[in-house]
């Protein structure tokens, strides 16, 4: 954790722009308006300024997410980027169609080193469920372009459980994904949340899908780890070095959020979490842009972390990486009579000061969670 | 007046009628016509003071309102409308020297129209037949009126045909009642005597009995005698109803009126008991008194284990209004605190729980109704067993209670009740036909096959048609087993049934099964086992889940994350734990639907 008056490592940049907006995205996105992306991105970096004093000297990692930040105009982009400050890790999220030979130089030459790219299925039949521009052939492409402009650290991101998905369309997008040798791979199960387009449209095929769905994380687990790649968080995959001392390929951004890190947000919509305050900002692009264009901070709700909920969190968080979780300080957090029934189950194991979950305890993780926490 | 002629002036009868044959609507109609209430305070259906009665169409509780008719004095008794209360019928009939028979003209006889009328019968009534509803469309007074007629053994032409909704007849009805029901018969100058036939609860005067003089003189400020529970009171007020209060010097024989003791105890008096002077006291009782005991056994348990105090309060407050229903302190290890309760039968359970839900507010969690049961373990005594779980593992004898239910259905579902009948380990009695379409049937039954679902399936297999009513007939030995449920290797107290053996590994099968639909799968596999003793007769198991992950925390929002955790948390507190397994309140209500799974 970051010591008081240091300043957060790691700094998340929230670009919301997307060509469209997918059935079942629910994070703060705004579709076309080419024309505001200039004012948006001004706006972007008079916040960065404003926050300034909330960072540390030198960056770790920094973030830049959407949205689809690769759909921000080119000009406006390079802007963004050409002033963020330094940082060890720069990763940039894009969805496939968007990566052009110039855009992948454009990043290159703006110290971007990690790219994210939302590949999410290999399948038309998928993406045309999910509302996804992009094609099986557009990811393919996407990764040679990055790499044909030097970026080394690609991680691809993929979604399962979607509606009409069969286990060996799931099968076909692993290997696929495994073909393209990425440094890294995200899968996610889609989660249809109550109230957007989505659920609406496919909540009644999911239900019906549920039960044979139930073993496609395990899937995604067995695949990926017989490949070679380090399960080092619920949903994240990272490949390993072959010879010992190769790099570390988890994602060092998001890693942070799980170590419960201080970090800076900005963007709309964008949270921050800095010495037991957490902020969000105000989803609405317009009034995020009116407030830094008067040179005022934009609204934001202000959440003070108690220690309790401190601890939870950390507990919370770091139940989801393969590590053990030092239990130093977040005893009050822990219920001590559900972990001895979950030792008793095989889901949990207490070590000295570490907690570690089982490998069937990471598959159950939430539920173990919300047992554990007092 | 010298006292023989005023008797010979008065008539005492009740209504009688099947629930909607529009008992209500006529006893409003006697109140207006009689001028015994303006016609700017009449309120629609009177008698039936409280709102539930009024909702549900049907008189929980009997009042006696007098009025007054060309010159006599006619005392309307009204009878509690449902088999539950056949106790209280009989009482309130046994004040009566007539009863008016009403049927509705569109429907005719039903089974309750039938159980009263026998009842009255029985009681040497004088039965004064009405088919009502004339003015309806669909009604046929010919055909209503000639199947009572043909029920009490009386000339068609006898029976009256009237509208209590216009009013049309009602004056006949009036004139009929002075000239067919005799006075009352009593010895004015024998030492007094009056039946108890209602009593009811008064915050500020305490029980108020409800009386109809049979000999003798009753005065104010007497001291009295209950005969039967040896309560002895003075009488605070002496008087009748018109439709309110009126206090009076005496009460003498042959009147109806009340009496207010004073008394904080509804259980101290009790319907059907005798009322006497101390000074000067009778003989012997009224014949017929009975203790009515409670059939029909639940436990019922605040869905918030906070409002157990609440309940308990609640309970104390209908017990003071309602004598028979029986509570004492229930613990499931599943469930929490709560309260056994005994109600005379399954719709007096269902307006108990409802007032407990509407009048005070509580939110209630019923577990599935079971029936007393007599047990002599081995080498005891005969006990009475009022919860399934704590029916002895080992006994020598059980017994468990009859009725005799009688429904009357068109005959094209005769085959049909027979089958559910049969189903029910019932026994058939005798059947006859009312009318060429129209059947009586009465069946012997085990209370315990009725209380579920039977009149749901017997309403649902006929179409709506059929109509029921049944008498606790007694006790009988029976081949009785308890099925236990054992969630995760631990017996769930509050899940425990008795079964006839016969039926027991079906039932079991059944439950289990639809435990496993209940219980949400966990995060180990959860076994769950229908069992005799140690002997396991059907299982099901709750499979393990295999994932519950939660999505990513996008761009450091974690406190969204956080909240989801907490639901889940907050979504597990509301379970009840029984031997590490989270179960859901409604899976211990799984017993309530069993029977259609099993039997369909």
């Amino acid at each position: 954790m970051t010591s008081a008056g240091e300043g957060a490592r790691h700094l998340y940049v929230h670009l919301p722009f997307c060509a469209h907006r997918c059935g079942y995205c629910d994070f703060v996105t705004a579709v076309g308006r080419h024309d505001e992306h200039g004012r948006y991105v001004d706006a972007l970096l008079r916040e960065l300024e404003v926050e300034s004093s909330l960072l540390a000297p030198r960056l770790d990692t920094i973030f830049v997410g959407g949205g689809t930040p690769t759909f921000t105009e080119p000009a406006a982009l390079e802007r963004l980027l050409a002033a963020l400050p330094e940082a060890e890790e720069v990763t940039v999220e894009s969805n496939p169609e968007t990566v052009t030979p110039e855009l992948a130089r454009l990043l290159s030459r703006n110290r971007v080193n990690r790219v994210s790219i939302g590949a999410q299925t290999f399948h038309m039949h998928l993406l045309d469920v999910l509302e996804r521009a992009a094609g099986r052939e557009d990811v393919r492409r996407s990764v040679y372009v990055l790499r044909d402009a030097g970026l080394d650290n690609i991680s691809l991101d993929l979604i399962y459980g979607i509606p009409g998905q069969s286990p060996s369309d799931l099968e076909r997008d692993l290997a696929e994904t495994l073909a393209l040798e990425p440094e890294h791979v995200s899968a996610y199960e889609l989660e249809a949340k109550p109230g957007t387009r989505f659920t609406h449209a496919h909540g009644a095929e999911l239900e019906r899908q549920a039960e044979s769905m139930e073993s496609y994380f395990e899937l995604v687990v067995s695949t990926l780890t017989g490949a070679g790649f380090r399960w080092y968080e619920t949903a994240n995959f990272c490949r390993t070095g072959t010879a010992p001392g190769g790099p570390d390929l988890r994602a060092r951004h998001n890693l942070a959020y799980w170590l419960g890190r201080d970090y800076l947000g900005v963007g709309v919509g964008a949270v921050s979490t800095i010495e037991s305050r957490r902020r969000r900002n105000t989803p609405g692009l317009a009034r995020y842009v009116r407030a830094l264009e008067r040179r005022e901070r934009p609204p934001r709700e202000v959440e003070e972390l108690t220690a309790d909920v401190v601890a939870a969190e950390r507990v919370m968080l770091g139940l989801r990486l393969d590590e053990p979780l030092s239990v130093v300080g977040v005893e009050r957090a822990l219920d001590a009579n559900e972990l001895e029934r979950l030792e008793r189950l095989g889901l949990a194991e207490l070590r000295e000061e570490t907690l570690a979950l089982t490998t069937r305890g990471r598959f159950l993780g939430g539920g173990v969670t919300a047992a554990l926490l007092a | 007046m010298d006292q023989s002629t005023h008797q010979d002036k008065i008539r005492n009868f009740s209504i009688i009628a099947h629930i909607d044959h529009g008992k209500s609507t006529l006893a409003d109609r006697i109140l207006q016509l009689t001028e015994t209430v303006a016609a700017r305070d009449m309120r629609d259906q009177l008698l039936d003071s409280m709102d539930l009665e009024r909702e549900r169409g049907i008189t929980i509780k009997a009042q006696a309102v007098r009025v007054r008719w060309k010159g006599h004095e006619l005392n309307l008794i009204d009878t509690p409308g449902h088999v539950d209360f056949t106790y209280e019928v009989s009482r309130s009939l046994q004040a009566c020297e007539g009863a008016l028979l009403v049927v509705d003209a569109a429907q005719g006889i039903e089974a309750q129209t039938l159980a009263n009328a026998y009842l009255a019968i029985e009681n040497n009534l004088e039965i004064v037949p009405v088919v009502n509803k004339i003015d309806l469309p669909q009604a046929d007074p010919d055909g209503a009126a000639a199947e009572v007629a043909e029920l009490i053994g009386e000339d068609a032409d006898r029976v009256l045909r009237i509208s209590a909704k216009t009013g049309e007849g009602v004056a006949d009805v009036l004139d009929a009642l002075v000239e067919r029901i005799a006075p009352p018969a009593g010895d004015p100058d024998a030492p007094p005597r009056a039946l108890i036939f209602d009593s009811s609860y008064d915050q500020y005067r305490g029980v108020v009995a409800f009386v109809r003089v049979v000999d003798g003189k009753f005065h104010r400020r007497e001291q009295l005698r209950a005969m039967a529970l040896g309560t002895i009171f003075e009488a605070q007020e002496i008087g009748f109803m018109s439709p309110v209060m009126r206090p009076v010097e005496a009460l003498t024989a042959g009147e109806v009126g009340y009496v207010i003791t004073g008394l904080k105890d509804v259980s101290e008096l009790r319907v059907g008991d005798t009322l006497t002077s101390q000074k000067r006291p009778a003989t012997a009782p009224l014949p017929g008194y009975k203790d009515v005991k409670p059939m029909v056994f639940a436990g019922l348990f605040p869905t918030d284990s906070d409002e157990y105090p609440e309940l308990r309060d609640a309970l104390e407050k209908l017990k003071l209004n309602d004598a028979a229903l029986f509570y004492e302190p229930e613990t499931s290890q599943a469930l929490g605190f709560g309260f056994r309760c005994g109600f005379l039968g399954l719709l007096h359970m269902e307006i108990v729980r409802e007032r407990l839900e509407r009048e005070f507010d509580l939110d209630l969690l019923v577990t599935a109704p079971n029936v007393a049961y007599r047990v002599r373990p081995m080498n005891g005594e005969w006990t009475e067993v009022h919860t399934p779980s704590d029916l002895p593992d080992a006994f020598d004898e059980v017994e468990e209670p009859y009725i005799k239910a009688s429904i009357i259905v068109p005959k094209e579902f005769v085959g049909t009740v027979m089958e559910l009948n049969n189903d029910r380990r019932g026994r058939f009695d005798h059947m006859e036909y009312l009318s060429e379409q129209r059947v009586h049937l009465v069946y012997e039954l085990p209370l315990a096959e009725i209380v579920l679902d039977y009149y749901d399936q017997l309403k649902s297999r006929t179409r709506g048609y059929a109509s029921f009513d049944y008498d606790v007939t007694g006790f009988r030995p029976g081949s009785l087993v308890r099925v236990d449920v054992l969630v995760g290797g631990e017996p769930v107290d509050a899940l425990s049934l008795i079964v006839h053996r016969d039926f027991a590994y079906e039932r079991g099968k059944a439950l289990v099964e639809k435990l496993r639909e209940e219980i949400p799968r966990q995060m180990f596999d959860v076994a769950i086992q229908a069992a005799i003793g140690a002997r396991v007769i059907a299982r099901e198991t709750v499979k393990a889940r295999r994932k519950d992950v939660l999505a990513k925390c996008y761009g450091g929002d974690i406190t969204r994350k956080r909240k989801l955790i907490e639901k889940q948390k907050a979504g597990k507190k509301r379970m009840k734990q029984v031997g590490g397994v989270e179960v859901p309140q409604e899976a211990f209500l799984a017993v309530l639907n069993l029977n259609e799974g099993a039997r369909k």
